[in-house]
């Protein structure tokens, strides 16, 4: 009979080797895929920033995104001094090209005006540190583009000696025209709704995860990421039609999802690593998988081939995109699934009572290392479905899952931390309420408000909406 | 490859800014996880707080640098407050989950373009150390021993740093052999055990968190007097996971566990760094592998992997003592 201590050793030797090998099958596949990816003709990934990456601002929602601070050299010919006013105009992260930017003295004597190219960006030369008016001309703007409500379009800026200083235009939708309140308030709804969805594919997972084994784990987000990545790279490397992409990017994603409970987490669990050990685990083992996506699909946003620009569909009370509604439409009947699964079937009872108290399920006859692993398996699943469609919303990045990843905490939290259906409800509170807030708080800081709104929660109803009412401190 | 060079900048490393700065960070977080067993993830709030305190004082409003620091200290104080009240009362991932959350605010609202007139928005702010650069009694030059040298504004910024971390080592060596540090440890073990014993462990919890995020946001001061800018991206979740792999690794619970935890962390990081820098140049490792831009990620990743292989395997770090560890509570 092997000593407790003997056991421990060997099994976190062995979840140590299998995760080596794990990494090194990784390592091996995705650069053939990145490859192809690079042989089929697209273009390479921008480089990073040498440090440690900048946290790029959560989507869904129109915003301007600041450039990152100038180093170009001045144009040859042009203003004397380093001294300079730039800046990069995007809308729902895609670049605003054409857009006219003025820059004048406060006298109102006109020193130059610029069109932003076609990443949206423009750059004009100032002849000395010192005050400068510069603005948008709004007519110039695509329709139904103009300065976001309470920002203006000519702004006062200081230049100081030898700085090329950054000049941001957040952008907003609904044009010039007033349109209604009650309007907005509908798309934005409906909009929150499509985000809610998925985020509540993310968060179900992590929900069910926490429920079966009081993990939190913190590297869910890199299963969404994996998802998009993974389907990324089937369609624009391997060039195989979307459709069939991301089912196959699905399957990728339950597998690995599974693989991580046997090869990580179960042996863990039979050495009885504490709870808190095992979530910094999960810290780290996020740091790393990230990074990971960071060193292998570059920092840098890309599309997925297909469904890129649409127009909205007008359907009287809002307008959607052809790909919001099939996103929400394939968000709701996975979610409907699980729900009936999670009801009717045997596995789906067996969760249910695993998550609801492990050791009385245990002893009442059920498998709890299968009902866990199937946990992993449906959970990475459900994450990578939900990283494709959010992908598909806005483009892929290595931080994809990341941004969501807080929100996803929030929407577990607020619905009940270890119910799915929970999770189901918390995500579409916190998916309306993070578009809906934007009606009074400005877009930059919804996820502020969101985040916010948990804290509140969390005063008032520690256990979320659908918790037990059980003494959580 | 040059080993000299990137020994010495390992060296430098292991003594320079960024291991004063999260060297000061991880004190502060030993006080909240490693002693009272608080999972704080939002410690770079802290130094958040305390850096554009003192950034915003000064810069916009022209107020007296050790007024700018009174401010900053006094936001830390109603940071940890502000946290404290509504979730010393839960569990402890619930206290993650809410600590991370407020870090995010707290970074996106220095972040944002709506406060941008007060902070700088994403660009930071700048022009506010001088004041402190005023009273260095150090001439222009360069100071250190051998090759490890820094110049004089640096050497100033970490003489203060160091400073301020053998007064807080000494604060905590102090406290925690009192017996208001033996009713935190006792916290940490086993609360239920604690309350019955009479003790309001709402209020302990309460001044330890004080205490842990006043010490950490003392490394938001160095961050800021030592770049002379504060940037709000510094100040999100990596900075506050690099802390607490800082800590695991020197050991939780002990006074000089950070200190050397955080040298450490920064000599090995420089080292990866350079040496990876260096195969680079020498042609040993090809471009196709590894790009000069993909440095960073490849620094994360092993951050990342180190974070994982201690927690499984040494759990205590260097000189943390196992029995003590509160890593192994369910």
């Amino acid at each position: 009979m092997e000593t407790r201590v003997r056991q421990s050793v060997r099994a976190t030797l062995g979840a140590a080797v299998w995760a080596c090998l794990l990494a090194l099958l990784t390592a091996l596949v995705l650069p053939l895929l990145a490859s192809a990816a690079q042989a089929s003709g697209e273009a390479p990934p921008v480089p990073g920033i040498e440090q440690e990456p900048t946290q790029a601002e959560p989507v869904p929602a129109p915003s301007g995104e600041p450039a990152v601070g100038g180093d170009e050299p001045a144009d040859a010919g042009e203003a004397e001094g380093p001294e300079a006013l730039q800046g990069r105009l995007r809308f729902e992260n895609e670049p605003v090209e054409g857009a006219v930017i003025t820059v004048s003295t406060p006298d109102g004597d006109e020193i130059e005006a610029v069109e932003t190219d076609d990443e949206g960006s423009w750059r004009v030369p100032v002849p000395g540190p010192g005050d400068y008016v510069v603005t948008l001309d709004e007519d110039s703007l695509p329709e139904d583009v103009s300065v976001r409500e309470g920002t203006r379009a000519d702004l006062t800026v200081t230049v100081n000696p030898g700085q090329a200083r950054n000049v941001l235009f957040p952008l907003g939708e609904g044009g010039r025209q007033v349109s209604g309140t009650l309007d907005r308030f509908i798309q934005l709804t409906v909009e929150g709704l499509q985000f809610g969805l998925i985020i509540a594919l993310a968060a179900v997972g992590l929900s069910l995860i926490f429920g079966t084994t009081g993990l939190v784990n913190f590297s869910h987000g890199e299963l969404v990421t994996l998802g998009a990545i993974t389907a990324y790279y089937l369609s624009a490397g391997l060039g195989l039609p979307f459709l069939l992409a991301a089912p196959i990017a699905v399957v990728i994603a339950g597998a690995l999802g599974g693989v991580q409970d046997r090869v990580l987490w179960r042996p863990l669990r039979k050495a009885g690593t504490g709870l808190i050990a095992m979530m910094i685990v999960t810290i780290g083992l996020a740091l790393l998988v990230r990074a990971f996506f960071q060193y292998q699909f570059g920092a840098g946003s890309r599309s997925f081939p297909a469904y890129t620009t649409q127009a909205g569909i007008d359907l009287g009370l809002f307008s959607l995109t052809p790909r919001a509604m099939w996103s929400m439409a394939i968000a709701t009947t996975v979610l409907l699934l699980v729900a009936l699964a999670l009801l009717k079937t045997r596995i789906g009872k067996a969760t249910r009572a695993v998550a609801d108290n492990p050791n009385l399920a245990a002893s009442s006859g059920i498998d709890v290392d299968r009902v866990i692993s199937v946990v992993w398996v449906a959970g990475a699943a459900l994450a990578g479905l939900a990283g494709i469609l959010l992908g598909l919303a806005q483009q892929v990045n290595f931080q994809l899952g990341f941004q969501i990843l807080l929100l996803t905490f929030a929407a577990v939290t607020l619905g009940g931390l270890g119910t799915a259906f929970g999770a189901l409800v918390g995500s579409l509170v916190v998916g309306v309420f993070l578009q809906v807030s934007t009606l009074v708080i400005p877009s930059e800081l919804k996820n502020a408000g969101a985040l916010a709104i948990l804290i509140v929660i969390l005063l008032v109803r520690p256990q979320g909406i659908l918790g037990r009412a059980e003494r959580v401190g | 490859m040059d080993w000299g060079l990137i020994i010495t900048n390992a060296l430098r490393a292991a003594v320079g800014l960024e291991a004063v700065i999260f060297g000061l960070a991880a004190i502060g977080l030993n006080v909240h996880f490693g002693y009272t067993g608080l999972l704080n993830f939002g410690q770079s709030a802290f130094l958040g707080v305390a850096g554009y305190g003192l950034a915003i004082s000064v810069a916009q409003f022209q107020l007296p640098t050790l007024v700018g620091v009174a401010i900053g200290l006094l936001g830390a104080v109603v940071l940890a407050l502000l946290l404290g009240i509504p979730t010393l009362r839960l569990r402890a991932d619930y206290l993650a989950i809410v600590t991370i959350a407020a870090a995010e605010i707290v970074r996106l609202l220095f972040r944002s373009v709506t406060l941008s007139e007060y902070t700088g928005g994403s660009d930071g702010l700048g022009r506010f150390a001088e004041g402190f650069y005023s009273v260095n009694p150090y001439g222009p030059g360069r100071y250190g021993i051998g090759p490890v040298d820094f110049n004089e504004r640096v050497f100033w910024a970490i003489t203060v740093g160091w400073i301020l971390v053998a007064l807080s080592c000494l604060l905590i060596w102090l406290l925690m052999r009192s017996p208001w540090g033996r009713v935190l440890k006792a916290i940490r073990e086993d609360e239920d055990a604690v309350r019955s014993l009479g003790k309001n462990v709402y209020a302990y919890k309460m001044q330890s968190l004080v205490l842990g995020g006043v010490i950490g946001s003392l490394g938001g001061f160095i961050y800021a007097w030592g770049n002379a800018a504060v940037q709000p991206d510094f100040f999100g979740t990596e900075t506050t996971f690099f802390c607490y792999a800082i800590v695991i690794l020197g050991g939780a619970a002990r006074v000089l566990g950070p200190v050397v935890g955080a040298m450490i962390f920064w000599a090995l990081l420089s080292f990866a760094d350079n040496a990876l820098a260096q195969a680079q140049s020498a042609g040993y490792i090809s471009p196709a592998i590894l790009s000069t831009f993909e440095r960073g990620a490849v620094r994360i990743m092993l951050v990342g992997a180190g974070i994982m292989a201690l927690i499984i395997f040494r759990p205590q770090g260097l000189f943390g003592d196992r029995k003590e560890l509160q890593l192994d509570a369910r």
